[in-house]
C-alpha cells in the first residue's frame, strides 16, 4: 500500500495517544487537485501571483527532478512514496486580506491558541498595527505557516524600522525579487538531491528573512509550521540572509494531527552569513510521530544548508527532534570565509516505531574555520535512530579544527542507535577530533530514582534532560523548557 | 499500634543466570515506632538484599512471606509508594546520575514526596533554605549540590549526600545500608548525628553495620544478627560488642 493514499473520510481518532497537538482546524480550503506535473506548478506560481522567472526556475527545478530517484543510503525503510498522491497546494479560503479581528477565521485564532503561540494579542495576528508600547512586551515575532500559506507575520513595524524584512517568502518574491533571485537556490542548488529538487518544484510557503549590514535583529523571530489538511505535503522554502556584522536568531516549532495515513514534508531551509554576521537557527520539530504500532505520522526530509560565506560569520544549529515517523536531516554548514564558524547541538528522540537518521555536515574550505558538533541520540521502544555525520577539511583550509561528540542513550532493549561518521581531511595542518559513547538507563538508576520517590516517568524525565543539557542550554530560554517538556511526552510509557 | 515494622518468614531469590537462588530464606523481624535497630551479620549472608526487597527492588522474587509497613502490604507497593510511605533506603552503593544536578534531583525528590504525602510542595525559595541548613549540619560543601548526583563523589561524599537526602525526604524508617563504612572518624560523627537528629517517636531506623562505632553514637534499641538468609540471634547493644570481640563463629555454629 503507498504511504500517501486517499483512505478515510474521517480521521479515525486515535484510542490513546500522547500526542497533545493532535486537533484538527475546520476551516475552508482551497485545495488543488491531487498530483504532480507543469500545470499543477504553474498552478501554484498564479496563486501566489509570482513572476515568470520564478515559474521557470520551479519548472527547471520539476525537470530535474524527474531525472532522480529517492537516495537509499539512510537507515530508513517506508514503503513507496505515490508522489501523484499528494496535494501540492492547500490554502484556507483568502477573505481578502483582514482588516481587523472580526474578519479573522476564529477558528484560526483558535488553532495558534491551541499551539501556544504567544499571540494573545489577536489583532496583531490579524495584521492590524498596534500601539509601540504593546509590541515591545512580546519577545518574538511570529510568522505561521498554515497548510501551504503564510498566515500572519506580526511585529513587522517593529522589525522594519531595524530594517529588518521578515515575511512570508511569497510575498518576497513578490516585493523583494532581486534579494530573492540573488541567493535563493545559491547554498542548496535546486538538483541538490532529490527532495530539494522537489520542493524547489513546488514550494508553497515558508519564511524570509533579511537582516542588513551591522543590525543586530531586536527580537527572536519565530515560524510556525503546521500541517493541517489531509494528504497535503508540505514544501516550506525557508531563506535567511543576514549582511555583514548583522546578527539573527530564529525559531522554527512544528506540530501536525494526528492522522493515520502518512503525510509528506519536505522543507528546504537556506542560510546566508556575510563578514561577521551571526545566525542562530532552532528547531523544535514535533511532527506527529505515529501511534505506537507505526501506523501514520510525518515524513520528514528535509534539506538545510547555510553558507559562511564571510571571515569570522557564524552559522549555529539548534534541534531537538521528538517527531516525525521518519527524519531524515543533515543540517550543514559551508565554512567558506577564514575563520568562520559553525555549529551543530542535536537531540534526536525516537520512541514507538520512529526512525530517524540525522546529522550534519561541516565543509571547512576556509582558513582556520572552526566547527562543533555535539549530537545526542536517544532512542526507546523499538525505534531505530543514527548519527550520520561528516568533516570534510579542504586543501585550503589550514588551521580548520572540528570537536565531534556522539552520545547515544538506549531506553530497554529493543531499539537501536548507530553512529556513522565520514571524517575526510585533506590538509596536513587540520585537526578533527571524535567522540562517541553508548550507555543505557540502568535499572540500578531507575531504581535509585524510585526509592527517592519519583515516578518512572520523571526518573526517565530527570535523566534524559541531563543527558541532553548541553544541547538544551543553547535554545533559547522559553523553548528550552519547553523542549523539556517535550523530551518527557515522547518518552511516555518507554519504562515499565 | 507496636510494630511499624513487621517481616514474617520472608523468603526471597534472585534469577543467577537463568536459575532461581534464594537469598532470603525465612526472615522475621519487628521494628516498632520510635526505635533503632541493627542488623549484623558477614558478609554476603544478605543484608543488602533484605534491604532491596523492602525498598522494592524488581529483580529480587519474593517467594514466601510478608512485609508489613504500617500496617499495610509492603510486597504489595510500587517502589515509590513506599518512598513515599516512609521508606528510605542509604544504599551501600549510592548510584550516579550523570547530567543530574544533585539539587535539582533532591527538590524533584522532596516534592514528588511531599505531594504523594499531600503535603504543600516546596518552591525554589523554601527548598533552598532547607537544603542549606541541612548541608551545614552534615558540614557538606556547597557545591556538592551543584555537581551531578554522586558522579566523581568520593566514598564519604556519597555517604554523606544519602544523609542529606534522607534528612531532606523525612522518612519514618530509614534503612541505612552499611552508611559508616569508608568514612573517616570526623564523617562517622557526623553522620550519626544526622541520624540523632531525625530521631523522634516517628522516626525508625534500621542500620546494617559491621562495626561498633556507629552503634555507640546511636544507642541501638535491638541487634540482629543475619546469617545465611535469616536472622539467628537478636539482643540488647551487647550483642554487637559480643560479635566485636568473638566474631561470628559461636553464632552461626549454634544455628547450625
Ligand atoms: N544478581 C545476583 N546474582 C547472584 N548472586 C547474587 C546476586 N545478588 C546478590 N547475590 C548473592 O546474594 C548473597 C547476599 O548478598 P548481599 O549483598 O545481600 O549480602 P550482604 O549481607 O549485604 O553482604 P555485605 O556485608 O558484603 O554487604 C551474596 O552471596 C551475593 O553474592
Ligand atoms: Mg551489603
Amino acid at each position: 500500500m503507498p504511504a500517501v493514499t486517499e483512505t478515510r473520510e474521517q480521521v479515525e481518532k486515535l484510542g490513546k495517544s500522547s500526542y497533545e497537538w493532535g486537533f484538527e482546524t475546520d476551516i475552508e480550503m482551497d485545495v488543488a487537485p491531487k498530483g504532480l506535473n507543469e500545470d499543477i506548478i504553474r498552478l501554484i506560481s498564479t496563486r501566489k501571483e509570482e513572476p515568470e522567472w520564478m515559474l521557470e526556475w520551479r519548472l527547471a527545478a520539476y525537470r530535474s527532478w524527474l531525472k532522480m530517484k529517492e537516495p537509499t543510503w539512510a537507515k530508513v525503510t517506508h514503503p513507496p512514496i505515490d508522489y501523484q498522491d499528494v496535494h501540492y497546494y492547500a490554502a484556507p479560503k483568502k477573505k481578502d486580506g483582514p482588516k481587523s479581528l472580526e474578519e479573522v477565521d476564529p477558528e484560526l485564532l483558535r488553532t495558534y491558541e491551541k499551539l501556544g503561540i504567544p499571540l494573545h494579542e489577536q489583532a496583531m495576528l490579524a495584521g492590524v498595527e498596534v500601539p509601540e508600547g504593546e509590541e515591545a512586551r512580546l519577545p518574538v515575532a511570529v510568522d505561521a505557516v498554515f497548510d501551504s500559506v503564510s498566515v500572519a507575520t506580526t511585529f513587522r513595524k517593529t522589525l522594519s524600522e531595524a530594517g529588518v524584512i521578515f515575511c512570508p517568502i511569497s510575498e518576497a518574491i513578490r516585493d523583494y525579487p532581486d534579494l530573492v533571485k540573488q541567493y535563493i537556490g545559491s547554498v542548496v542548488p535546486v538538483a541538490d538531491n532529490f527532495y530539494a529538487a522537489l520542493n524547489s518544484a513546488v514550494f508553497t510557503d515558508g519564511s524570509f528573512v533579511f537582516v542588513p549590514k551591522g543590525v543586530r535583529c531586536p527580537m527572536e523571530l519565530s515560524t510556525y509550521f503546521r500541517i493541517n489538511a489531509k494528504n497535503t505535503g508540505q514544501f516550506e522554502r525557508t531563506l535567511i540572509i543576514v549582511e555583514d556584522g548583522a546578527s539573527v536568531s530564529y525559531l522554527e516549532g512544528c506540530t501536525a494531527p494526528m492522522r493515520d495515513e502518512n503525510q509528506l514534508h519536505a522543507a528546504v531551509v537556506e542560510l546566508v552569513a556575510m563578514e561577521d554576521a551571526s545566525i542562530k537557527y532552532s528547531t523544535v520539530q514535533n511532527w506527529y510521530p505515529g501511534d505506537e504500532n507505526g501506523r501514520g505520522g510525518i515524513y520528514n526530509f528535509v534539506t538545510k544548508r547555510g553558507a559562511c560565506r564571510g571571515a569570522r560569520a557564524k552559522i549555529s544549529w539548534t534541534q531537538v527532534e521528538t517527531g516525525s515517523a521518519i527524519t531524515w536531516k543533515y543540517p550543514s554548514c559551508i565554512l567558506q570565509g577564514e575563520d568562520s564558524v559553525g555549529e551543530f547541538y542535536s537531540v534526536a528522540v525516537t520512541n514507538n516505531h520512529q526512525q530517524a537518521d540525522t546529522g550534519t555536515k561541516m565543509i571547512h574550505l576556509g582558513r582556520n574555520s572552526r566547527s562543533t558538533i555535539i549530537a545526542k541520540t536517544i532512542s526507546a521502544g523499538k525505534s531505530d535512530s543514527t548519527y550520520r555525520g561528516q568533516v570534510k577539511i579542504m586543501p585550503r583550509a589550514s588551521g580548520a579544527r572540528n570537536f565531534t561528540q556522539c552520545d547515544s542513550l538506549l531506553i530497554g532493549d529493543q531499539c537501536g542507535a548507530h553512529t556513522v561518521p565520514y571524517i575526510e581531511s585533506r590538509n596536513m595542518t587540520a585537526r578533527v577530533e571524535h567522540e562517541a559513547t553508548t550507555s543505557k538507563i540502568s535499572e540500578d538508576q531507575m531504581f535509585y530514582c524510585r526509592q527517592r520517590g519519583l515516578s518512572q516517568e520523571d526518573a526517565v524525565g530527570l535523566i534524559v534532560n541531563g543527558f541532553c543539557k548541553e544541547v538544551l542550554k543553547e535554545l533559547p530560554m522559553e523553548f528550552a523548557v519547553e523542549a523539556q517538556k517535550l523530551l518527557q511526552i515522547s518518552l511516555e510509557g518507554s519504562v515499565g | 499500634m507496636s510494630e511499624l515494622l513487621k517481616i514474617s518468614g520472608l523468603h526471597a531469590s534472585i534469577d543467577a543466570d537463568g536459575a532461581p537462588k534464594e537469598i532470603l530464606r525465612g526472615v522475621d523481624l519487628v521494628i516498632p515506632p520510635g526505635e533503632v535497630h541493627a542488623i549484623m551479620g558477614p558478609n554476603g549472608c544478605g543484608k543488602s538484599t533484605l534491604s532491596y526487597v523492602l525498598a522494592g527492588r524488581e529483580d529480587y522474587e519474593v517467594t514466601a512471606g510478608s512485609a508489613l509497613f504500617k500496617g499495610e502490604d509492603l510486597l504489595a507497593m510500587e517502589p515509590e509508594e513506599r518512598a513515599a510511605a516512609g521508606i528510605f533506603l542509604a544504599f551501600q552503593t549510592p548510584v550516579e546520575l550523570p547530567g543530574v544536578n544533585n539539587a535539582n534531583f533532591l527538590r524533584t525528590a522532596v516534592n514528588a514526596v511531599r505531594r504523594a504525602r499531600n503535603a504543600p510542595e516546596l518552591d525554589a525559595v523554601g527548598f533552598l533554605k532547607a537544603v542549606r541548613a541541612a548541608t551545614k549540619n552534615l558540614s557538606m560543601a556547597d557545591d556538592m549540590l551543584k555537581r551531578n548526583v554522586n558522579v566523581g563523589f568520593s566514598g564519604g561524599e556519597k555517604k554523606r549526600n544519602e544523609v542529606l537526602q534522607m534528612t531532606m525526604l523525612q522518612p519514618t524508617l530509614a534503612i541505612l545500608d552499611e552508611t559508616d563504612s569508608g568514612l573517616d572518624v570526623d564523617a562517622l560523627r557526623i553522620v550519626a548525628e544526622g541520624v540523632q537528629n531525625l530521631r523522634s517517636p516517628d522516626f525508625s531506623a534500621l542500620v546494617i553495620t559491621h562495626h561498633q562505632k556507629l552503634l555507640d553514637y546511636l544507642g541501638p534499641d535491638r541487634v540482629h544478627v543475619m546469617a545465611k538468609g535469616r536472622v539467628i540471634r537478636s539482643g540488647g547493644p551487647e550483642l554487637a560488642k559480643q560479635i566485636n570481640e568473638e566474631g561470628y563463629a559461636a553464632f552461626l555454629k549454634e544455628a547450625a
